[in-house]
């Protein structure tokens, strides 16, 4: 196989199985969208889903060989929920958050702090 | 309406953006192959750590059964998300296609939080922008990462953390509108098990496994409860 048609199969064996993985609940549940168990996931997943995400997302953001484990994820994510909870502006907390984050891993602030 | 999508995905455009870019610079830098197929990848396949993945698939010229065993266990949280959509794109007629091949991560976290109206048609009709604006952004990234390699100069460093602070804050916002904390806390107490026992490549779906998995018992003792009450009641 040529280098070319190598990597149009590839990308197009890749793009199958990505979108497999998305279609294949609806291909195999549709039928059952009123059943309540269906219903139940429906509705409570999300939430489930999203607090997942947060957290594991949360922990690979984290310096975990920083002074203090972590201090960076959990403070910039510390501060996303205090100024979410105080002004509910979800673009607000979310750049607060994301700009104490870099500020916190450009300047290396926290990994200073055991020189000086 | 372009405007109002536009402010709901701005927090995506912050985290797309560095990571298609990072995608791109590592497909160029990685590969030998044309810089053009990095935004190819951005259009047809459209998954972040499964094109990162990707990379490293093509570089050890893996077969393709290979490639797809992967990237299917990669993607294969996807499985759960249409699960809560399957009302909600029941009448979306052309768009339906689409609206599930766009169904990331961060699609699926603003699709399913954001507030919606009676009107099911323009609600369809704003999921499937912002779907569509989600992915201009990753294959703009996915381009841009592409084309200027290693020569990337701006410090982005850190600014992938919105996407972090998005699911955050989605996160609250789904608590407030539920009234119900149980799904949150199982949600992170599963991805807490989830991260000491797997490797980091099967957190995710092993978290969201373990989490509907309680969301299933928790379904079985509320309808055995409903049972009950219901037997007491005749």
């Amino acid at each position: 196989m040529s280098d070319t048609s190598y990597l149009v199969a590839f990308i197009a064996v890749a793009a199958a199985a990505t979108f497999a993985t998305r279609i294949i609940p609806f291909l195999f549940f549709e039928r059952h969208t009123e059943h309540p168990l269906v219903k139940h996931l429906g509705r409570f997943l999300p939430a489930a889903v999203m607090a997942l995400l947060a957290t594991v997302f949360l922990q690979r953001s984290g310096n975990w060989a920083a002074v203090v484990p972590g201090l960076d994820a959990i403070l910039a994510g510390a501060l996303v929920v205090g100024i979410h909870l105080w002004h509910r502006n979800a673009l607000l907390s979310i750049a607060a958050g994301t700009a104490a984050y870099m500020l916190i891993s450009q300047t290396g602030v926290f990994e200073v702090a055991l020189v000086s | 309406m372009n405007a109002l999508v536009f402010r709901l995905t701005l927090p995506i455009l912050f985290g797309y953006l560095p990571l298609g870019m990072a995608f791109g610079v590592l497909f160029t830098t990685q590969l030998n192959y044309a810089w053009w197929a990095a935004p190819l990848m951005g259009v047809v396949i459209y998954a972040g750590a499964g094109q990162i993945l990707a990379v490293s698939l093509l570089a050890a010229s893996a077969g393709l059964l290979e490639v797809f065993i992967a990237m299917f266990v990669l993607n294969a949280r996807h499985l759960f998300y249409g699960l809560s959509l399957l009302g909600q794109f029941r009448k979306a007629g052309w768009k339906k296609l689409y609206l599930i091949f766009g169904l990331t991560d961060e699609t699926y976290s603003l699709l399913t939080s954001r507030t919606r109206s009676q009107d099911t048609l323009h609600e369809l009709d704003v999921d499937f922008r912002i779907t569509a604006f989600n992915q201009v952004y990753w294959v703009i990234g996915c381009t841009l990462g592409a084309l200027l390699g290693r020569n990337v100069a701006f410090d982005s460093t850190g600014i992938e953390f919105a996407l972090v602070a998005l699911f955050i804050v989605l996160t609250i916002e789904q608590l407030k509108a539920l009234g119900d904390a149980f799904p949150v806390w199982a949600g992170a107490a599963a991805a807490g098990v989830a991260m000491m026992f797997l490797p980091p490549a099967h957190q995710l779906i092993g978290a969201i496994a373990i989490v509907t998995a309680v969301l299933l018992l928790q379904y079985r003792s509320l309808r055995a409860k409903s049972n009950a009450e219901g037997r007491s009641h005749v």
